[in-house]
């Protein structure tokens, strides 16, 4: 226990926290949307986000920068940081769709037991996994991000200082986060999500196109994950087949946080998730980081399943 | 449904029912045979005998020995029949499976291997310890690893499960990586034990040259380990196990206590996979934290699904079909040096794990009640409704 780091360090580690906890938010919607419509956990949705970050990587190339190209101009930065996010959402949410498709529907299709639904999402994870890992795609090596934003804070008030990076990551995830609230709550076609995700049997009598609703799911999720991506790459500096693993698992751990199905829990639970395992890191060494919010799973379930914030995708509750 | 699915099917029915049909003391007889055959297997000296080597070689691997292919068989069956127990018959989705594989053959290279910081920094050990007085010891303590982690996250459901037994392997794999006071990180354990003899000449039995002995020690647990997973699932706990699996609420009410039978599931199942892990360890004679990886627990998941969860058949089936084919296919004369099976291998499973799921739920060699249950279950989806 180390308390002093932990006051000495206490903006910066907020504001680290409240970044990262924005990314894990992000991906944590996927799952969220997904458990709420299906009762499934997409294990798969790790490995949309990390399509999502190589997706970045191909687009920046095409347009020639890699890791080694020097920092652009800032509005040139900003425009390559738009285009590799509606690219890296196209991609992710591409890949999302594709595994619903080819692996989820026809389970659906004969009525397979929760387990069969379990098992093969672990195998479409593997499969997108090790896909990536082949000798012509990634060879299972890391591959570096160019260099985008400047790393001088652009706010600094007192001892808070925020550097551009982490301004934009928290901006453009709330700004994700609220109009996919809004496309749910307030839609016709998130009023399908939220139709099909109470009752999803007496929505397709109701003319509820349930394929159509989890296919749109899907998509959902997949595109908040590919701009999650490029903004979580854009810290780590790289990207490798297997950095959605404990990504995956931390943004889980988020919405079961929030309370899983439910999409304002997912924004709660990340933040939260992305300061506890700040504070905790700095409490108990760093090489404890990923250990603590999976502790933090561990105890969730144990005691509160629901999560803060309870079970529910708008209003719907199953 | 393909013809081939309907060709698959009755030429399995068939082949069953005749099976079934025959005599008691024939089925003994065969399977007696059969066995004997398994154990002469990589002898060839057996091949030579018979002279018949040309129809044996094709099935023969070059890239690694045969023995050893047979022996990498071995300790995957007992993986995958320890999991059987676990996913098979409970239902319970475990991906950190190889964590108590780990556990076992790490309990084994600590007390038998002289590098071992028990004996070089803490000194708890005077001297090395022998192979055989470590396997119960691991073996329990695989047991007591499966109750520890069984104890907090059994009370959760399905899918829960599963995402927290995931995590929890890596994180441990990670610590065991992170910190070397005990075991040695990346770096691992080396000289570890290996099992006891001594042949006439006075040479060791399992030498490092020699990888038969390890084989028929692996198939002599083999035939052990199926012995002790017919009887329980033919006793009141297998039959717990089989309800749990079906309707958990429904076996609760019905009176059966799940959570401790859920439990009973897992310390059985951990219990086999550290017997595995202290063959394995002692047979590789070297330990260290990257063997286990997430990779090597989907494998085995892989492969009791490929070869029919709930089936003590099917899991060995499985279990062999995974190390064997690979290994086969690399000493292929045909396939160009470039092409490295090792790098396609785990791709090629996740496909298996999800046409499986697909096509054929209950595996190549299904439990009979499994694939009635999943018949059941898709005359009961309502029309329309995808």
């Amino acid at each position: 226990m180390n308390f002093d780091d932990l006051f000495r360090g206490f903006e910066e580690l907020t504001i680290t926290g409240l970044a990262q906890g924005s990314v894990y938010a992000l991906v944590a919607l996927g799952y969220t949307l997904v458990y709420g419509v299906l009762r499934l956990i997409n294990f798969a949705h790790s490995e949309v986000f990390m399509f999502g970050t190589f997706a970045a990587v191909w687009i920046w190339g095409v347009m020639g920068f890699d890791a080694d190209s020097s920092r652009p101009a800032v509005w040139l930065a900003l425009l390559l940081i738009l285009v590799a996010m509606v690219f890296a959402a196209l991609v992710s949410g591409g890949v999302a769709m594709l595994v619903e498709v080819s692996a989820y529907r026809p389970l659906r299709k004969r009525n397979a037991p929760p387990l069969a639904f379990l098992i093969t999402a672990i195998g479409a994870s593997f499969v997108l996994l090790e896909f990536m890992a082949l000798p012509f795609m990634s060879d299972r090596r890391q591959i570096g991000m160019p260099p985008m934003l400047p790393t001088a804070p652009i706010i600094s008030v007192g001892g808070w200082e925020v550097n551009p990076l982490q301004l934009m990551t928290i901006v453009v995830a709330l700004v994700m986060m609220f109009s996919l609230d809004w496309f749910v709550n307030k839609t016709k076609f998130g009023r399908g999500i939220r139709a099909v995700a109470q009752d999803a049997n007496t929505a397709a009598l109701m003319g509820v196109n349930k394929s159509r609703v989890i296919l749109l799911v899907f998509l959902l999720g997949g595109l908040m994950a590919g701009v999650a991506a490029v903004l979580a790459s854009m810290r780590t500096g790289y990207t490798r087949f297997n950095i959605g693993f404990f990504l995956g698992i931390k943004a889980f751990s988020a919405a079961v946080l929030g309370g899983i199905g439910n999409l304002r829990g997912a924004l709660l639970g990340g933040l939260l998730l992305g300061l506890i395992e700040n504070y905790g890191a700095a409490l108990f060494g760093t090489e404890w980081k990923d250990a603590i919010s999976f502790l933090v799973l561990v105890a969730l379930l144990m005691f509160r399943p629901t999560g803060l914030l309870g079970e529910s995708l708008g209003r719907a509750r199953a | 449904m393909t013809s081939a699915q309907n060709w698959w099917k009755r030429t399995s029915n068939t082949v069953g029912s005749a099976w079934r049909g025959m005599p008691k003391w024939v089925r003994i007889l065969a399977t007696l045979l059969f066995v004997a055959f398994l154990y002469i297997l990589p002898n060839k000296e057996f091949y030579e005998y018979l002279n018949i080597p040309g129809v044996w070689i094709p099935l023969y691997t070059t890239g690694v020995e045969f023995p050893s292919a047979l022996f990498f068989a071995t300790w995957m069956i007992l993986l995958t029949l320890g999991l059987n127990i676990v996913c098979g018959y409970a239902g319970l989705l475990d991906l950190g499976f190889f964590g108590f594989f780990a556990v076992g053959a790490y309990t084994v290279a600590l007390l038998t291997s002289p590098d071992s910081k028990l004996i070089t920094e803490y000194h708890w050990l005077e001297s090395p310890w022998p192979w055989l007085v470590t396997v119960p010891i691991a073996v329990s303590l695989a047991l007591l690893s499966g109750v520890l982690l069984g104890w907090p996250t059994l009370r959760l459901r399905g899918d829960y499960l599963a995402i927290v037994t995931l995590g929890f392997a890596e994180v441990i794999r990670i610590i065991a990586r992170n910190q070397d006071w005990i075991l040695n990180g990346d770096r691992g354990i080396t000289r570890v034990g290996h099992p006891p003899g001594k042949w006439s000449d006075g040479k060791a039995i399992f030498g490092i040259l020699d990888t038969r002995p390890y084989y028929w020690l692996g198939l002599t647990l083999i035939i052990l380990v199926i012995f002790v997973s017919r009887n329980l699932v033919r006793s009141r706990v297998g039959r717990a196990w089989i309800a749990i699996r079906e309707d958990e609420d429904a076996a609760e009410l019905m009176g059966v206590p799940t959570f401790k039978f859920k439990l009973w599931a897992f310390a059985m199942g951990a219990s086999i996979g550290g017997l595995s892990g202290t063959l394995w360890a002692g047979q590789n004679s070297f330990v260290n934290s990257s063997t286990f990886s997430l990779e090597n627990s989907i494998l085995v998941l892989a492969a009791l699904l490929l070869g029919g969860a709930g089936s003590i058949g099917g899991a060995i089936l499985g279990g062999f079909l995974v190390v064997y084919v690979p290994e086969w296919l690399r000493s292929l004369p045909f396939l160009p040096e470039s092409i490295d099976v090792n790098k396609y291998r785990y791709l090629v499973f996740g496909i298996i794990l999800v046409v499986m799921m697909i096509f054929k739920p209950g595996g190549i060699w299904p439990n009979r009640r499994r694939v009635e249950e999943y018949k059941d279950r898709a005359k009961e989806v309502a029309v329309g409704v995808v």
